[in-house]
C-alpha cells in the first residue's frame, strides 16, 4: 500500500507545493529513492517460495463485488522492483534539462499507477490503475514532447484507450459469469465461459494488451510516440509501461480464459513473431536513432510476447526476466539518444560519428548497453533471449528459428548504429562533444553495472518468479 | 586445488583485461603491454601444470555456481579440464603470450595501445572459456565472446569506415552460425535432458537416440562451426577480417578462434561418429572450401589476403579430417597450423612494419637482405606449410591425406590438389617478398624489426620446424611416435584408430606428395628467382585471373542476393506496409469515426420534440425485440 501512497504524496507535493521551485527535481529524486528503499524493504521480507504476499484487502464497493485488493507475488514483485528501480534513474536523466515540478508530479503519478497495475488483484482496481497510468503519460508527451506532439499523442491516447475499453467490456462480461459475482481475481479465474464467449473475451483482452506492448500490427502509434515524447516519457513508455501489456497477458488474459480455442493462441504467437522480423528489418535502414530504438523495442517485445504466449515454464521465466532486462536496456538506449541529442542537436546517424575518440567513457557505456540489447552472453539480454528461444523451441522448432533471427538482425541494426555514432571520423556536429555530466555518469554506470551483473548472475531474478510461474503452469 | 587453478587460468586474462582497460591508458606503454603479457604467461604456466595433471588423471572438473536453473534446465558455470582442453589451453596461452610480446613492438606507435591489449586479454579469456567449459551453453558464451573480440579488433582502427564494415560483416556472419549452434543446443537438451558434455555422452551411450535426431543435432552444430571456422558458405568474412592489426590476424584469425569450429566437432566426436550423413557433408564442404580458397589465394597481391585465404583453405583440410573421422589428425594439423600460420602472419607483420605499412607483394622484393631474421623464420614457416619433408606441416598434412585416401581415393586426389595449390601460392608469396630486387618506392627503407618482435618469430619457427614430433607417423617411428593420438585417446570418441592402409601404400602416398612439393619448389624457384617474374598489374589480367583475383565475385553475389534485397525490403516495409497500409488503416478508422460524428451530431439538435420521438421509437423497438426474442 505504501508503494501507492508514497508516489501519490510526492505527486501532491510537487504539483501543489513546489511546482515552480528549483528543488523539484531533487524532491522527485528523493521520493523515488525512498520508494525504491521501500520496495527493497518488501523484497527483503519477500518469501520466494510463498504465494501472494503483503495483501491489502478493503471492501470497497460491496454491492458490485469490488474490493480494493492488492498484493505481491514473485511476478508482481519483479515488475514493481523494475518500476521503482528505473524511476530514480529516469528522473536523474532529466536533470539539467529544465523540467518543471508539474512534469515530475506527472512522473510520480505515473509511478503510482504503474505500481497499482502490477499489484492489483481485483479486475476493477486493475482497470482503474491501467487507465490512470494513461493520463500522466499523455500529458507528459503532449506538454513536453517534440514536433507534432499533439496529433501524435492524441492518436496514441485514443488507440490505447480504445484497447482498454475492450478490456473493460471483457472484464464486465467475465464478472457476470463468476460464481460469486465478484471482481476478485480468483473469482474471475473461476468463471466458466462457453467456448464462443471465451473467444470474444480472449480477443478483447488480447487487443487491449497487444496495443499496449505493442504487437504487430497494432504498433503504428509507437514509433511516432517514442520519437516525439520527451526522453523521460519514452523511457517510462518503453521501460515500464509496455510491460503492463505483457503482464496483462500473464496475469489476466491466459489464466482467465483457458477455455479460449488453441488456434487463437497460434494466431497471437504468429503475429508476435511476424513483428520480430518485420520490425527488425525496418530498423536496418532507419536514420533516426530514436526510431531505431522504437522499432528494436517492437522486435524485442515481440519475442517476449511470443514466449509468454507459448506459456511454458522456460519461456515464462525467460519472458519475465527479459521484461526486467529490456526495461534496463531500453532506458539505457534512450538515455544515450538523449545525451546525443542534447549535445549535438541531432539524432541522425548520418550526422554523427567519431564519438569513440571524442568521449571514450560515453563510448564504453553505449557499447555495453548495445551489447545487452544484442543479447551477447554475459550481458543481461542473453539470459532472457536464451530462455525465451528455448521456450519457443519447446513450443515449435519453426517458432524458435524464426524468432531466433532477432539475434542476427539485432546485430545488424545495433552494430550499424554503433558504427555511425561512435566510429568513423567526427563531423561538425560531434567535434566538440562535451564530457558526461555527473548525473549522466551515475545513470549510465548503474545501468551498465546491472547489464553485466545480471548477465553473470541472473539466478536471483529467476528465483524470485519461479514459484509464481510454477503456480501458473501446474504439471510442467 | 586443481579446480581453483583451472579458474585461475580463466580469470587471469580477465583481470588483465579489466586492469589494462581501466588503468592502462595512464601507464607507460611497456608496463601496460608487459602486464597484459604477464597475465597470459602466468595462465600458460598454470596450464602447463594442469596439462601435467591430466596426464595422470583423466579430467579435472571445477564446479562453479549455477548460472541459470529454470524448471528442469540447469546450466552450471563449471569448467572441465581434460586432455583436449588442456592441449587447447596450451596453444591459446602459449601462442597468445608470444603474440602479446610481439604486439608490444608492433603496436608501439599506436594511440590505442592499451585498448589493444585490453581486447587481446579479453579475447584470451573468451577463447579459454570456450575450450574449458564443461557444457555447451558455457561454450556458447566463449563462442560469442571470441566473436565479439574479433569484431572489436577487426574494427580496431575505427576511424576507417571500411574497417568498420569488415568488423560488422565478421560479427553478423558469425551470428548466423551462432543461431545454428544455439538451436543445436536446444535439440541436445530436449533429447538428453542436459547441456553438460558428460551427461550427454552417457545418454548417447544408451543408444536410444534416433538417427535423424543425431543428424539434425550434428548439422546444427556444424552451422555454428562453419560460421566460426570460415567455411563455405560463410567464409567471406575472414579475408575482410585482415583489416585488423596483424597480430590479431595471427592470434584470432589463424591460430585460435577460427579453429573453434574444429574444436567443437572434435569435442562432439561421439555425436558425429553416429551421424555418417553429416560427415559426408563436412568432407564435401571442407574439400570445396579448401580448393576454392586456395585458388583465390593464387591471385591475391596483398600479403595478408594470401595468408587469409590460405587459412580458410587449411581449415578446410581440417574439416576433411574430421569428416573422415580422423579427429587426431584434425587436432594435429590444428596445432601445427597454429604454429606456422601464426609465424607467417607475424612474419608478414614484420615485413609490413619494416616497409612502413606496405602490404602489396608487388612493392616488395629482396627483403632477405634487409630483414634477415624475418626472412629465415619466414622460410621455416613457408616450408612447414607446403609440407616440406620432416617439417611440422609435412606430418600433419600427411595424416589428413592418408585419412582421406582410406575414406575414398578420389578425396585424396582432391586434397593433394589443394596441397599443391598451397605450395604454389605460398612459394609465390615467399619469393616475391624476399627475393629479387626491391621493387618498392625509393623513399621506403626496409629495416629489420626490433628483438621484441623477432624473438617470438624465432620461438614460433622452432615450433613450426619440430612441431611434427608430437605425432610422428607409425610408419617411421612406430606406435610410440604417435604421442598426440595416444594422449588424446582417453577422450570419448577419440580412441586410437589405425587406418586400413598397408605400409607400402602409405609410403607411396607420402612419396608422391613429397615429390610433388619438391617439383613445385623447383618450378617456383625458376619462375620467381631465376626469371624474376613479378605479378602483372590488375588490368593486364587474363579472364581467369580476373575471376580468381576478384574471388569469383562471391561478395558481389551475396550483396545482390541478400544485402541489397534486405535493404530494399526494409525501405519498402517502412514506406508502404507500415506507413501506408497499416497506419493508413488505423487513421482511416479515426477518420470514419470523426466523419460519422459529423452526422450523429445532427441528432443533437436541441429540439425536445425530436428527442421525445426518439424515446418513443426506442421503447417500441425494445418491446418489439423483447417479443420477438
Amino acid at each position: 500500500m505504501g508503494l501507492i501512497l508514497l508516489p501519490l504524496l510526492g505527486y501532491l507535493v510537487l504539483f501543489f507545493a513546489i511546482r515552480r521551485h528549483a528543488s523539484a527535481p531533487f524532491a522527485a529524486l528523493g521520493f523515488t529513492v525512498a520508494n525504491l528503499a521501500l520496495t527493497i524493504g518488501y523484497l527483503v521480507q519477500f518469501d520466494t517460495s510463498g504465494g501472494t504476499q503483503f495483501i491489502t484487502d478493503l471492501n470497497w464497493i460491496p454491492e458490485a463485488g469490488i474490493h480494493f485488493k492488492m498484493g505481491l507475488d514473485g511476478i508482481s514483485m519483479l515488475l514493481v522492483l523494475l518500476t521503482n528501480l528505473l524511476l530514480p534513474l529516469i528522473i536523474l536523466s532529466t536533470f539539467n534539462r529544465g523540467f518543471s515540478g508539474s512534469f515530475y508530479g506527472m512522473v510520480l503519478l505515473m509511478q503510482m499507477a504503474l505500481n497499482g497495475v502490477f499489484m492489483a488483484l481485483d479486475g476493477i482496481v486493475f482497470y482503474l490503475f491501467w487507465e490512470l497510468a494513461l493520463i500522466p503519460i499523455y500529458l507528459i508527451c503532449a506538454m513536453w514532447g517534440g514536433e507534432n506532439r499533439i496529433r501524435i499523442t492524441l492518436k496514441f491516447f485514443i488507440y490505447t484507450f480504445a484497447g482498454s475499453l475492450m478490456m473493460l467490456v471483457a472484464l464486465l462480461y467475465v464478472y457476470t459469469q463468476t460464481p460469486e459475482q465478484s471482481f476478485d481475481i480468483q473469482q474471475l479465474y473461476a468463471a466458466k465461459l462457453s467456448p464462443e464467449a471465451a473467444t470474444w473475451v480472449s480477443l478483447a483482452l488480447f487487443l487491449a494488451f497487444a496495443i499496449k506492448m505493442p504487437v504487430f500490427p497494432f504498433h503504428t502509434w509507437q514509433p511516432d510516440t517514442y520519437t516525439t515524447a520527451p526522453t523521460g516519457g519514452a523511457m517510462l513508455l518503453s521501460g515500464i509501461m509496455l510491460k503492463m501489456g505483457i503482464y496483462g497477458v500473464i496475469r489476466w488474459m491466459i489464466p482467465m480464459v483457458p477455455e479460449a480455442p488453441q488456434y487463437l493462441n497460434t494466431i497471437y504467437i504468429s503475429l508476435a513473431i511476424t513483428g520480430i522480423i518485420y520490425a527488425s528489418i525496418i530498423a536496418i535502414r532507419l536514420n533516426d536513432f530514436k526510431r531505431i530504438i522504437a522499432y528494436s523495442s517492437i522486435a524485442h517485445v515481440g519475442l517476449i510476447a511470443a514466449g509468454v504466449l507459448a506459456f511454458n515454464t522456460t519461456a515464462l521465466q525467460g519472458g519475465l526476466i527479459q521484461m526486467f532486462n529490456h526495461g534496463i536496456n531500453v532506458v539505457g538506449l534512450f538515455l544515450v539518444s538523449d545525451i546525443l541529442e542534447k549535445r549535438t542537436g541531432s539524432r541522425n546517424l548520418s550526422e554523427l560519428g567519431g564519438l569513440a575518440r571524442q568521449s571514450p567513457a560515453f563510448a564504453v557505456f553505449f557499447m555495453i548497453i548495445a551489447l545487452g540489447a544484442m543479447a551477447v552472453p554475459l550481458t543481461n539480454g542473453f539470459v532472457g533471449e536464451f530462455l525465451l528461444l528455448k521456450g519457443l523451441y519447446e513450443y515449435k522448432l519453426i517458432a524458435a528459428i524464426l524468432a531466433g533471427t532477432t539475434l542476427i538482425f539485432g546485430a545488424v541494426y545495433m552494430l550499424r548504429a554503433l558504427q555511425f555514432i561512435l566510429f568513423g571520423p567526427a563531423g561538425p556536429k560531434t567535434q566538440n562533444f562535451a564530457p558526461l555530466q555527473l548525473s549522466e555518469t551515475i545513470s549510465l554506470g548503474v545501468l551498465a553495472a546491472l547489464i553485466i551483473g545480471l548477465g553473470i548472475y541472473p539466478q536471483p531474478i529467476l528465483d524470485l518468479t519461479a514459484a509464481a510461474v510454477a503456480q501458473l503452469t501446474p504439471g510442467q | 586445488m586443481n579446480a581453483t587453478l583451472a579458474f585461475t587460468v580463466l580469470l587471469l586474462p580477465l583481470a588483465g583485461f579489466l586492469f589494462t582497460g581501466l588503468f592502462g591508458g595512464r601507464l607507460p606503454k611497456n608496463i601496460t603491454g608487459g602486464i597484459a603479457s604477464l597475465t597470459v604467461l602466468s595462465a600458460f604456466l598454470i596450464s602447463l601444470f594442469l596439462f601435467g595433471q591430466v596426464g595422470k588423471q583423466p579430467e579435472i572438473i571445477a564446479n562453479g555456481f549455477e548460472w541459470v536453473a529454470v524448471g528442469n534446465l540447469s546450466i552450471p558455470f563449471s569448467l572441465l579440464v581434460d586432455r583436449l582442453s588442456a592441449w587447447m589451453m596450451l596453444i591459446i596461452t602459449g601462442i597468445g603470450f608470444l603474440i602479446h610480446v610481439y604486439s608490444i613492438g608492433y603496436m608501439h606507435q599506436d594511440k590505442g595501445f592499451h585498448r589493444f591489449f585490453a581486447y587481446l586479454n579479453l579475447f584470451v579469456f573468451s577463447m579459454l572459456l570456450l575450450v574449458m567449459s564443461d557444457n555447451y551453453v558455457l561454450l556458447f558464451f566463449g563462442w560469442e565472446g571470441v566473436g565479439l573480440c574479433s569484431y572489436l579488433l577487426i574494427g580496431f582502427w575505427f576511424d576507417n569506415i571500411e574497417y568498420g564494415k569488415a568488423a560488422r560483416k565478421a560479427f553478423i556472419m558469425n551470428r548466423i552460425g551462432d543461431l545454428g549452434l544455439l538451436l543445436g543446443i536446444f535439440v541436445l537438451f530436449e533429447n538428453f535432458g542436459s547441456v553438460r558434455f558428460s551427461e550427454i555422452w552417457q545418454g548417447l551411450a544408451l543408444g536410444q537416440t534416433p538417427s535423424p535426431t543425431l543428424t539434425l543435432i550434428t548439422l546444427l552444430l556444424l552451422v555454428g562451426a562453419v560460421g566460426k571456422s570460415a567455411q563455405i558458405p560463410l567464409y567471406t568474412w575472414l579475408p575482410d577480417a585482415m583489416a585488423g592489426p596483424t597480430p590479431v590476424s595471427a592470434l584470432i584469425h589463424a591460430a585460435t578462434m577460427v579453429t573453434a569450429g574444429i574444436y567443437l566437432i572434435v569435442r562432439s566426436a561421439v555425436l558425429y561418429q553416429a551421424a555418417p550423413f553429416t560427415n559426408e557433408i563436412i568432407m564435401a564442404l571442407g574439400l570445396a572450401t579448401s580448393l576454392i580458397a586456395g585458388l583465390f589465394a593464387l591471385r591475391q597481391n596483398d600479403i595478408k589476403k594470401v595468408l587469409a585465404y590460405s587459412t580458410v583453405s587449411q581449415l578446410g583440410l581440417m574439416f576433411v579430417a574430421t569428416g573422415a573421422g580422423a579427429y587426431v589428425a584434425a587436432m594435429f594439423h590444428l596445432s601445427t597450423h597454429a604454429f606456422f600460420k601464426a609465424l607467417l602472419f607475424l612474419g608478414a607483420g614484420s615485413v609490413i612494419h619494416g616497409l612502413g605499412g606496405e602490404q602489396d607483394l608487388r612493392q616488395m622484393g629482396g627483403l632477405r637482405h634487409a630483414m634477415p631474421h624475418t626472412y629465415r623464420t619466414f622460410l621455416v614457416g613457408t616450408l612447414a606449410i607446403i609440407g616440406f619433408p620432416l617439417l611440422s606441416g609435412f606430418f600433419s598434412k600427411d595424416e589428413i591425406l592418408a585419412a582421406a585416401f582410406a575414406h575414398q581415393p578420389i578425396w585424396w586426389i582432391l586434397a593433394v590438389l589443394s596441397s599443391a595449390i598451397t605450395a604454389i601460392y605460398m612459394l609465390r608469396l615467399f619469393f616475391l617478398s624476399f627475393y629479387g630486387p626491391f621493387r618498392g618506392s625509393p623513399e621506403v627503407h626496409p629495416h629489420e624489426s626490433p628483438a621484441v618482435m623477432t624473438l617470438p618469430l624465432v620461438a614460433l619457427a622452432v615450433l613450426s620446424a619440430f612441431g611434427g614430433l608430437i605425432n610422428l607417423p607409425a610408419l617411421i617411428a612406430g606406435e610410440k611416435g604417435q604421442w598426440l593420438g595416444h594422449f588424446l585417446s582417453t577422450l570419448p570418441g577419440l580412441k586410437e584408430q589405425h587406418l586400413a592402409l598397408s605400409h607400402s601404400t602409405e609410403w607411396i602416398l607420402m612419396g608422391a606428395t613429397t615429390a610433388m612439393v619438391l617439383i613445385i619448389l623447383a618450378i617456383s624457384y625458376q619462375t620467381y628467382v631465376k626469371k624474376g617474374s613479378i605479378p602483372v598489374v590488375d588490368s593486364a589480367w587474363k579472364s581467369w585471373e580476373r575471376w580468381l583475383g576478384n574471388k569469383a565475385y562471391i561478395d558481389e553475389l551475396y550483396a545482390a542476393l541478400f544485402v541489397k534485397p534486405l535493404e530494399r525490403l526494409s525501405g519498402l516495409l517502412l514506406r508502404w506496409v507500415d506507413t501506408l497500409i497499416i497506419d493508413g488503416f488505423v487513421n482511416r478508422i479515426g477518420t470514419v469515426v470523426v466523419r460519422s460524428s459529423h452526422y450523429f451530431r445532427k441528432l443533437q439538435n436541441g429540439n425536445i420534440e425530436f428527442y421525445l420521438f426518439g424515446m418513443v421509437l426506442g421503447l417500441i423497438l425494445i418491446l418489439l425485440l423483447n417479443h420477438v426474442i
